[in-house]
């Protein structure tokens, strides 16, 4: 599989990245390099084995659905580029 | 009286109890050490001087009534990942410019709770993306060791460059660190010090700036195994703010050391003779054995027929896992914002101005092999060969290794602005090839210095361990240390 330049603005887009054309350009080459060198994986053969989920055998720990935290809400506008009375401030999205 | 700097964690914790000296005085030192070297060596980005004179007074009244924490009074550098109250945390990341958190990362917060005093944020490669420090929006950190009758500036590896710098400069007693794919043993190498990346799930994410979050362990890296093994137990522990941080107890790791070798099995594994590997490299492999022979452990070739997988399949998984935390930077909540005509145009343009090259690189490639259609050929496939790759490791366990040896890096450290590296993202990510596999696993590795090149640069050795065997660890690599000496460089800064 090689990335050509409509791809590499199609990911860029997904990922929320501007591109300029140069850049777009340069990624090209760069990124059909590293997808060059993952590419060896496709030859290991993984038939019957199970994606890796964890290090040691643990079961999830789960705790009470209770609320244990809250009232910060100043806490958590604090360091927001726009805010307004704790809301977060963001350019319009709906006409 | 003799230079406080160049004092290990050991040492200085003796020394505070035989009141030779306070924290205050001790902090001071280092202060002022920082102050001498900071703008030839890059490794702080932010000096806290006030809050660190602050911990130091309040460590010194602490010790005063009685009260001693296993670092009380220990001045420590942070590196830039670790989420610290109301202190500059960006990763080393431009995207988030003027960050400070209104809450502490539980391992950061377990060294204050244990007396250590804070001296400053560490530089890193941003978002902990890199193996030379060079991505840092703050600019390169600088090795203190240089090549003999040479003056070229190297690397001092990465992503924990400031944290390997810092501590072989003796800029801090020692330094927080974390390793997704060899950043705490890639850079503990390149600069003679000791870094040893815990089993995944004994140190606490939380509150650590997330790159790759099924790869990420925060660790130490100090002046030599037994500084490394006083702070691991002081940052490990069970959290519950992280359900992947597990319930064990966590042994006192100081006592590993001085044990005996003697019976022990230490592996060889065959696949990491790589070609093109410097003579030096392996000579310095050959004497780590023969140490480890002399002290009576048992030397077993073994083979982990996976290996060449793990570097391949690390830059799928941590860069997909990457491209899903780094999703978060959107100029909304925190950090930097470029405003735009609508709210998408200010996530591009915000993302696209707050990420580095390298770390837009990571993204796209994350976010390519999560795209539609390519999920399974790519993500899954990485995943299962993560598997196998484990399990390579398991069954040698099993046969009955305790340890397994293996070079740290392929290389001694390189020049700062290498052009052939810049030149090919492929060839740096190389560095990590020793490395990445023990993060594939999630088990414990250690790099400790055992030697130099002929230029005159420190080499490290790497110890595999089983899962949360991180005594064998600390026991095995003192004896190499105790072979081959310890690493300073000489002060020219």
């Amino acid at each position: 599989m090689s990335v050509d330049l409509a791809t590499v603005k199609r990911v860029a887009r997904l990922a929320r990245i501007a591109v300029t054309e140069d850049e777009a350009n340069r990624m090209v080459g760069e990124l059909n390099g590293i997808i060059d060198f993952v590419e060896q994986l496709s030859e290991v053969d993984v038939t019957g084995v199970e994606p890796m989920t964890s290090v040691m055998p643990m079961e999830m720990r789960l705790r009470a659905d209770v609320v244990t935290d809250g009232n910060k809400a100043d806490d958590i506008v604090a360091n927001a580029p726009a805010t307004d009375r704790n809301f977060f401030m963001v350019p319009k999205v709906v006409e | 009286m003799t230079d406080l700097t160049s004092l290990t964690i050991a040492e200085a914790r003796d020394k505070l109890a035989s009141k030779e000296f306070t924290s205050v005085d001790l902090t001071n030192a280092y202060l002022g050490a920082i102050d001498a070297a900071n703008s030839v060596l890059n490794a702080y980005i932010t000096v806290t001087p006030e809050m660190a004179l602050e911990m130091a007074k309040a460590s010194d009244a602490r010790r005063a009534s009685g009260q001693v924490g296993a670092l009380e009074g220990i001045p420590l550098g942070i590196k830039d990942l670790f989420a610290t109250k109301g202190v500059h945390t960006q990763a080393c990341s431009h995207i988030l410019d003027g960050f400070k958190p209104e809450y502490e990362s539980t391992v950061t917060q377990n060294l204050w709770d244990d007396g250590a005093v804070m001296l400053g944020k560490l530089n890193m490669d941003e978002f902990a993306m890199g193996s030379s420090n060079e991505t840092s929006h703050y600019g390169p950190v600088v090795n203190p060791w240089k090549a003999e009758g040479s003056n070229t500036q190297l690397v001092p590896g990465g992503s924990s460059g400031g944290s390997a710098a810092a501590v072989a400069a003796h800029l801090c007693a020692g330094a927080t660190a974390t390793d997704t794919g060899g950043s705490i043993r890639q850079p503990a190498a390149f600069t003679g010090t000791v870094g040893i990346k815990p089993t995944y799930g004994r140190c606490s994410r939380w509150g650590t700036v997330a790159f790759a979050s099924s790869l990420d362990q925060a660790g130490p890296i100090a002046r030599d195994v037994r500084d490394a093994a006083i702070m691991l137990k002081s940052m490990a522990s069970v959290d519950r703010k992280d359900t992947t941080s597990v319930d064990l107890p966590i042994p006192d790791y100081e006592k590993a050391l001085g044990q005996s070798v003697k019976g022990m099995k230490i592996g060889i594994p065959k696949e990491y003779r790589v070609e093109g590997m410097p003579e030096d490299i392996e000579a310095l492999w050959q004497k780590g054995i023969a140490y480890l022979k002399d002290a009576g452990a048992e030397i077993v070739d073994i083979s982990l027929p996976h290996t060449k997988y793990a570097l391949p399949a690390y830059y799928i998984v941590a860069p997909a896992e990457a491209s899903s935390n780094l999703a978060r930077y959107d100029g909304v909540r925190y950090g930097l914002r470029v405003d735009g005509k609508d709210i998408s145009d200010m996530y591009e343009k915000t993302r696209a101005a707050g990420f580095g090259t390298e770390v837009k690189r990571r993204i796209m490639i994350g976010t390519y092999v999560l795209s539609a259609g390519y999920y399974d050929a790519y993500y899954l496939q990485a995943q299962k060969v993560r598997t196998l790759i484990k399990r390579d490791f398991e069954l040698c366990f099993h046969a009955g290794v305790d340890a397994i040896l293996t070079p740290a890096t392929p290389s001694s450290a390189f020049g700062i602005a290498d052009e052939a590296l810049a030149a090919d993202p492929v060839a740096m990510y190389l560095n990590d090839i020793f490395t990445v596999t023990v993060n594939m696993a999630g088990l414990p590795g250690i790099a400790v210095p055992a030697g130099l090149d002929k230029k005159g640069l420190p080499l490290g050795l790497q110890l595999i361990g089983k899962p949360f065997d991180e005594e064998t660890l600390f026991r095995t690599a003192h004896v190499i240390e105790q072979a081959a000496g310890k690493f300073t460089p000489a002060k020219w800064w």
